[in-house]
């Protein structure tokens, strides 16, 4: 929309110095930008009028309130005489418990699936592309009903399968052994952690020593000592216990252990399998994408076929791989909206019944638009910055 | 190096003789090509059978096909051994079409048919010309004369009792006929040298983006009444459809937005050169080159949004998905919902399968 006309246009007044085409821009974005505040304006002023008809003052001040909603399913304490900022906060972590464990496990299942379809077995790559067809061109809704559906049809707990022992599948959800974790055994796993960043410290090291003389140093040393022997010592020393606690059959329902309830399992199960189809394609893409003189160039070098994967082909990969990952993972963090459908308390369903019980519209959305986007700028922000080391380094 | 290329042709290496039995070759090549690879297609093979076994026992085998009206005992006599697909003759009118009256239900029938057909002409590439609009606008009006009534001597039906596969068609179709337009509007807004213009597509596209089709839909149902002056209200379905469009735009307009980026800067100087205004510039020069870049990957938005269209369940809508899971709160049926769900999750699955079929086709040719 910029002025065509090489010649600068004669400067002299304020106006003078807007030619004919910067008028015109001028005009339209006047216009379009007043008919947006018009609506903005029309839909505020009728919604103040309609709040306070209904008596309903705006403002945050209702979520200092008892909620009495209760939440069935969670992981903080709660119970129904909490404030509604409370049952709010307890929506959040529901939903991040549900989005961060099904990311992670959708990659996982999403990758093998991707590599099978690539696999030189006939039988697996057909079976592969088989469960991404399937699951992608059926609704996740539907499928997310028919999972919980098949969940309420599992036998009583009294009558619950044992697909391992310790593992029981009831109508109850799924129930595993589990290991209490207190302060000491947080210590053991901080320590754990800390090996494992100091081993990846290391490991870079060790590669920029190689790229400087070529000779090629161990890393498994450092491996076990950082990973294993340090956690291992610190758990002796402060003489940790990591008794497994065993769930058992009391009644109708089970004791100990770990329950993820129907509605928690349904969930995830859902979610992962939907969103592990579409990463299976990315996954899939991704790797085809690099060219075959990649492999062929590593193979000639005589590279071993797992250090050629690690260090040629998964890298390029990677980069083609990463920025639509970035948005299958918004997708699942979305999607696990859905849970309001079958009775799981995520943020939306929260904030769902809140807006029933104050009809605080406003606010309950702005509260929900907020949670959404932190987590969205969250994911980006992260997928950005792993994307920038990935990304190819131009000489 | 030079040696090697100045070299006359070598035979190519001889080929690996073809001998034995070519159904034998082909396993042995994609079945059994390393010890590992044997014993995996081994164990694949165990699995497979052992799921396709369990299926044709439960699914054929044991299931009951046909039971007098109203009457589940036959069903209730092999639960838990054999399927129950008697519901299916039972419910599928209440399914595909909801509480439309029963005596005028050939009407959304042929409404979905008509949708059909529009869609099967549109995949056509011969057709793809400007007359291809008129024909959308002619379906469109002939479908809503059809599930309205009310002229040519049909009789009136009014929206709350639509229901069913007409109503799913309707909000996908309704939702990308117009949240196209409004995508590629937003596209250009969010490409324009006009900073307001500009920072207004960016809000719109992002803050939709940014919250789930849930919330939304929400809003549409819960909040709507709030947002209009009191006494002013509209047709739940409606408002779920403006939902819908504001959402598929957004979307939309991302879409549109790369394949514009992919108009190399030469078309668009010589448009200008040629004295074209903005809007004819964009309409004859950039957008069709811009839409044919991006063509399959409006068609995954397409299924996308096909897909998304079941979440309307949650706000009360009674589409494909609703009605399935309305027609089992009949106690005498409610125990048999896995089968209403395979039904319809096989009538999803024909939709957006032609559909992604189609767009694997155009990726295809679309390089030649």
């Amino acid at each position: 929309m910029t002025s065509d006309d090489p010649r600068p246009p004669p400067r002299h007044s304020f106006f003078g110095a807007l030619g004919p085409n910067e008028l015109k821009g001028l005009f339209w974005q006047v216009l379009v930008v007043g008919i947006a505040v018009a609506i903005v304006v029309f839909l505020w002023s009728n919604t103040v009028t309609n709040l306070s008809a209904r008596r309903i003052t705006t403002g945050f001040a209702f979520l200092g309130r008892e909620a009495s909603m209760p939440i069935a399913d969670s992981l903080l304490a709660y119970n129904p005489r909490d404030s509604y900022l409370w049952a709010f906060v307890v929506g959040v972590a529901n939903t991040l418990r549900v989005a961060v464990i099904g990311i992670v496990l959708a990659t996982i299942l999403g990758t093998l699936i991707g590599v099978s379809r690539l696999s030189a077995n006939w039988l697996l790559s057909r079976l592969a592309a088989l469960y991404v067809e399937v699951l992608r061109d059926i609704p996740l809704l539907l499928q997310l009903l028919f999972w919980y559906v098949l969940m309420q049809g599992l036998p009583a707990a009294r009558a619950a399968w044992r697909p391992l022992d310790g593992v029981f599948l009831s109508n109850r959800g799924l129930i595993l052994p589990a290991i209490p974790i207190g302060m000491p055994q947080l210590w053991v796993l901080g320590t754990f952690v800390l090996g494992f960043i100091a081993f990846l410290a290391i490991g870079r090291w060790l590669v920029a020593q190689q790229m400087r003389d070529g000779k090629p140093r161990p890393a498994w040393p450092f491996a076990l000592g950082l990973i294993v022997v340090l956690p291992a010592a610190v758990s002796l020393l402060l003489g940790v216990s990591w008794t497994i606690e065993w769930p058992q059959l009391r009644g109708f329902n089970f004791v100990g252990g770990l329950t993820l309830a129907p509605e928690y399992f349904a969930l995830l199960i859902a979610l992962v399998t939907y969103t592990s189809a579409f990463i299976a394609e990315i996954v899939r893409s991704g790797i085809q994408s690099v060219p075959r003189g990649q492999w062929d160039a590593a193979s000639a070098l005589g590279l071993r076929r797992s250090f050629m994967l690690r260090q040629i082909i998964l890298p390029q990969a990677l980069r083609v791989i990463v920025p639509p990952m970035t948005s299958q993972y918004l997708n699942l963090t979305k999607n696990s909206s859905l849970a309001v459908a079958i009775g799981y308390q995520d943020v939306v369903s929260v904030a769902n019944t809140t807006l029933n019980q104050t009809g605080q519209a406003i606010e309950v959305i702005s509260l929900i638009m907020a949670v959404f986007l932190t987590i969205s700028l969250g994911i980006s922000f992260f997928m950005n910055w792993f994307n920038a080391r990935i990304a190819l380094a131009e000489r | 190096m030079t040696a090697i290329t100045d070299m006359p042709d070598l035979p190519r290496a001889a080929r690996r003789p073809q001998i034995g039995n070519p159904v034998l070759r082909w396993l042995r090549t994609n079945l059994f090509s390393s010890i590992p690879n044997g014993i995996l297609t081994i164990i694949l093979l165990a699995i497979l059978a052992k799921g396709v076994i369990g299926f044709v026992q439960w699914g054929i085998a044991h299931a009951v096909w046909l039971t007098p009206a109203n009457d589940s005992s036959a069903c209730k006599a092999v639960r838990g051994l054999g399927a129950c697909w008697a519901i299916i003759p039972e419910k599928y009118r209440f399914i595909l079409f909801g509480t439309y009256p029963f005596d005028e239900q050939w009407r959304p029938a042929l409404s979905v048919a008509l949708f059909i057909a529009l869609f099967y002409l549109s995949s056509r590439r011969t057709l793809w010309r400007r007359e291809l609009a008129f024909l959308w606008i002619g379906a469109l009006a002939l479908i809503s004369v059809l599930m309205w009534g009310g002229v040519f001597g049909l009789s009136f039906v009014s929206q709350d009792r639509w229901g069913g596969l007409p109503v799913t068609l309707i909000l996908a179709t309704f939702g990308l006929a117009f949240g196209f337009p409004l995508g590629i509007l937003v596209a250009l807004g969010r490409r324009s040298k006009l900073p307001a213009i500009r920072s207004l597509s960016v809000l719109y596209v992002e803050l939709i983006r940014g919250v789930p089709l849930v919330s939304l839909l929400f809003m549409a149902s819960v909040m709507f009444p709030l947002f209009m002056p009191s006494g002013f209200n509209i047709d739940k379905l409606l408002r779920a459809q403006i939902a819908i469009i504001l959402f598929a735009g957004a979307y939309l307009a991302e879409v549109i937005r790369g394949g514009l980026q992919a108009v190399p800067r030469g078309q668009y100087e010589a448009a200008d050169a040629l004295g074209l205004s903005y809007w004819r510039k964009h309409r004859l020069v950039v957008l069709p080159q811009a839409i044919r870049h991006v063509i399959p990957p409006l068609v995954n938005t397409f299924i996308a949004f096909f897909k998304d269209t079941s979440l309307v369940l949650i706000i009360g809508i009674f589409d494909l998905l609703t009605t399935a899971k309305t027609a089992i709160i009949d106690p005498a049926w409610q125990q048999f919902s896995v089968e209403v769900y395979i039904f319809v999750a096989a009538i999803y699955f024909v939709f957006c399968f032609a559909m992604s079929r189609y767009s694997r086709s155009l990726e295809a040719t679309s390089g030649r």
